[in-house]
């Protein structure tokens, strides 16, 4: 069976490259073809690479507080961009403060992400959830 | 003595070189107008009558010839995102020495269709999606290909999963098809040499004989490639060297035409300070970018426009009226030479300047600061030539500028646009005897006269 592809990067002007190193040896791992932008990755770059790739989803970290501004309007490009039923996973530091995980995870499910994770996350969560929401495609 | 014959029909001029190979040196150079309307072989009898009369030999039993009359080597490159795998195309075909009049992206549409068959391309490249990744708008593509009434040789180097599927698509509607290896299989990786090779091939099969080129045949052992890919050539040997001739290291060369002005760089434009992230597709090592809107003649007006005419006015001293007269005659006669020191010269001068300036600019990459909480981090986006040793400057405008050091000069990093990654401390060269070519086409069978010849033929101004 062909795996499934995914686009994994740390978004915005965020340089914090060690977690993502670690997804992405757990996502291989757990058999996903993973198309790894880095760090520091924009918006556009995430699209254009689910593009190109035809991916099922889009795993977004952020680690240093500004997630919020820097994922606003993800999910509309994505349909914008035809990529209509793609997943959006995020997961990291995604506000500054001490916001209940709760609210936040609120928030961007409101913004059209289907699965938020707070810091420190095992990826093995992810992963699980990701095996999941493509079973039931 | 072993003479051998370079020639390089150019869409103005034909241009030959004589060489002896024994005891490396150029013999003569000389050049005659191309007459591609009735028969190619006049223009280049004239040429061959003065080569003669300089050297007095009449015998010459190898010839090699590139060529970019008739329009060049016509190309369109299709890919999916712009940013991507349409990007990869357009630099696998530009590296191959092609023309590449359109660059098109996403599914076709009926105007797109209409656009190509307007252009009535030499050949076509086609791509999309990453190994394993996008069908869908790779094979609606195949699809509308398939109604075009236009029929060339069509390279597929895009998605390998679908490789076979569209190859077979496209032949059964009567396309050429050749499927190579893909241009971007993976994200921002860029893998050219299998479509540019490929290029090459269906170029000397076919686009020779299309080009009304054939006649010329008999009198030549080939024409082994376009022009462009020959400088090419020439570049990265002159760069690299080879096992006999050390190479010169980094360098960029710089070609102002009359319609357009390609740059070269071979350099592996690494990021060359801390702090730097690079982002984007990847970049060649051997790249040639080609800027249409910059040329000495027929692109005079579109760079002119780009400074701004009072600007130009104002350099050389003279009304905006006068300048527009002096752009409008040169537009209707490209072939005009001027010998003596002039206005129009200088406008000349000027143009040649300003298009190395843009061009050089337009190829080298620049960096964009991002204020992170860590800190100032900068994203390189291209390549970074700030430590490229030399740029050699080539083609009429260069050759005969008044000033080449100062016209090559604006290659050089500029502190008002201090983000660019232009080469900060070059030497400059001129091909004054316009001999790069020629050596490209030499390189092939005798890659060490080539080396030698080109570090003595390309004078330091």
């Amino acid at each position: 069976m062909e795996k499934n592809k995914i686009v994994l990067g740390v978004i915005g002007a965020d340089v914090h490259a060690v977690g993502n190193k670690i997804l992405h040896y757990a996502y291989t791992q757990a058999g996903f073809f993973v198309i790894n932008l880095g760090v520091m990755v924009s918006q556009e770059e995430f699209i254009q690479a689910a593009m190109e790739a035809e991916a099922s989803a889009i795993i977004v970290s952020s680690l240093y507080g500004h997630g919020e501004l820097d994922c606003k309007g993800l999910r509309e490009k994505c349909i914008e961009a035809g990529l209509d039923d793609i997943l959006l996973y995020v997961g990291g530091n995604l506000v500054v403060g001490k916001t209940p995980f709760e609210q936040v995870k609120e928030k961007f499910l409101a913004m059209g992400f289907d699965r938020v994770y707070p810091p420190g996350s095992d990826p093995q969560d992810g992963i699980n959830d990701l095996i999941e929401d493509l079973n039931k495609r | 003595m072993n003479p051998i014959l370079c020639i390089d029909f150019g869409s103005t001029f034909t241009k030959v070189t004589a060489i002896d190979v024994d005891q490396p040196r150029i013999l003569a150079t000389s050049q005659a107008f191309t007459t591609i309307h009735d028969d190619i072989n006049r223009g280049l009898d004239d040429a061959l009558e003065e080569i003669i009369e300089k050297t007095g030999i009449q015998e010459w039993p190898e010839r090699y010839a590139c060529s970019s009359a008739a329009g060049g080597l016509k190309m369109i490159a299709i890919g999916l995102v712009p940013q991507l795998t349409s990007e990869a195309a357009k630099r696998a075909a530009l590296s191959a020495g092609a023309k590449v009049i359109k660059t098109f992206a996403y599914e076709l549409n009926e105007k797109e269709i209409a656009e190509i068959e307007a252009i009535a391309p030499d050949i076509i490249l086609f791509t999309g999606g990453i190994d394993g990744g996008n069908q869908t708008v790779v094979l609606t593509n195949t699809q509308r290909l398939c109604s075009l009434l236009h029929r060339c040789p069509i390279i597929y180097a895009g998605n390998k999963t679908i490789a076979d599927q569209v190859t077979l698509q496209l032949k059964d509607c009567g396309w050429e098809v050749y499927a190579v290896d893909n241009v971007m299989p993976n994200i921002n990786q860029l893998n050219i040499d299998a479509a540019r090779s490929c290029i090459r091939d269906v170029f000397l099969k076919h686009i020779v004989v299309a080009k009304g080129l054939t006649k010329v045949q008999q009198t030549i052992d080939n024409i082994l490639m376009p022009t462009p890919s020959a400088v090419l050539l020439a570049a990265e040997l002159l760069a690299k060297g080879n096992v006999n001739h050390q190479g010169v290291g980094e360098l960029i060369i710089v070609d102002v035409g009359g319609a357009t002005t390609d740059v070269h760089s071979v350099a592996d434009g690494k990021p060359k300070q801390s702090n730097v992230i690079i982002k984007g597709l990847m970049e060649p090592y051997v790249k040639r970018t080609v800027e249409g809107d910059l040329g000495a003649r027929y692109s005079l007006p579109a760079l002119v426009e780009g400074v701004g005419i009072e600007t130009v006015a104002s350099v050389i001293g003279t009304s905006i009226a006068v300048v527009q007269q002096m752009i409008d005659d040169l537009t209707q006669h490209p072939e005009t030479f001027m010998e003596e020191p002039s206005l129009m010269r200088t406008l000349d001068d000027v143009a040649a300047e300003i298009a190395v300036k843009e061009s050089v600019t337009r190829h080298a990459g620049h960096l964009e600061v991002h204020y992170t909480p860590f800190g100032t981090v900068y994203e390189q986006i291209g390549k970074d030539l700030t430590l490229v040793n030399h740029v050699i400057g080539t083609g009429g405008p260069l050759i005969h500028h008044l000033n080449v050091r100062s016209a090559l000069r604006a290659s050089q990093h500029d502190n008002r646009n201090p983000l660019s990654l232009k080469p900060t401390s070059s030497r400059f060269y001129i091909d004054k005897h316009y001999v790069i070519a020629a050596m490209g086409l030499l390189a092939i069978n005798y890659p060490n006269q080539a080396i030698q010849l080109l570090k003595e033929n390309l004078f330091e101004v």
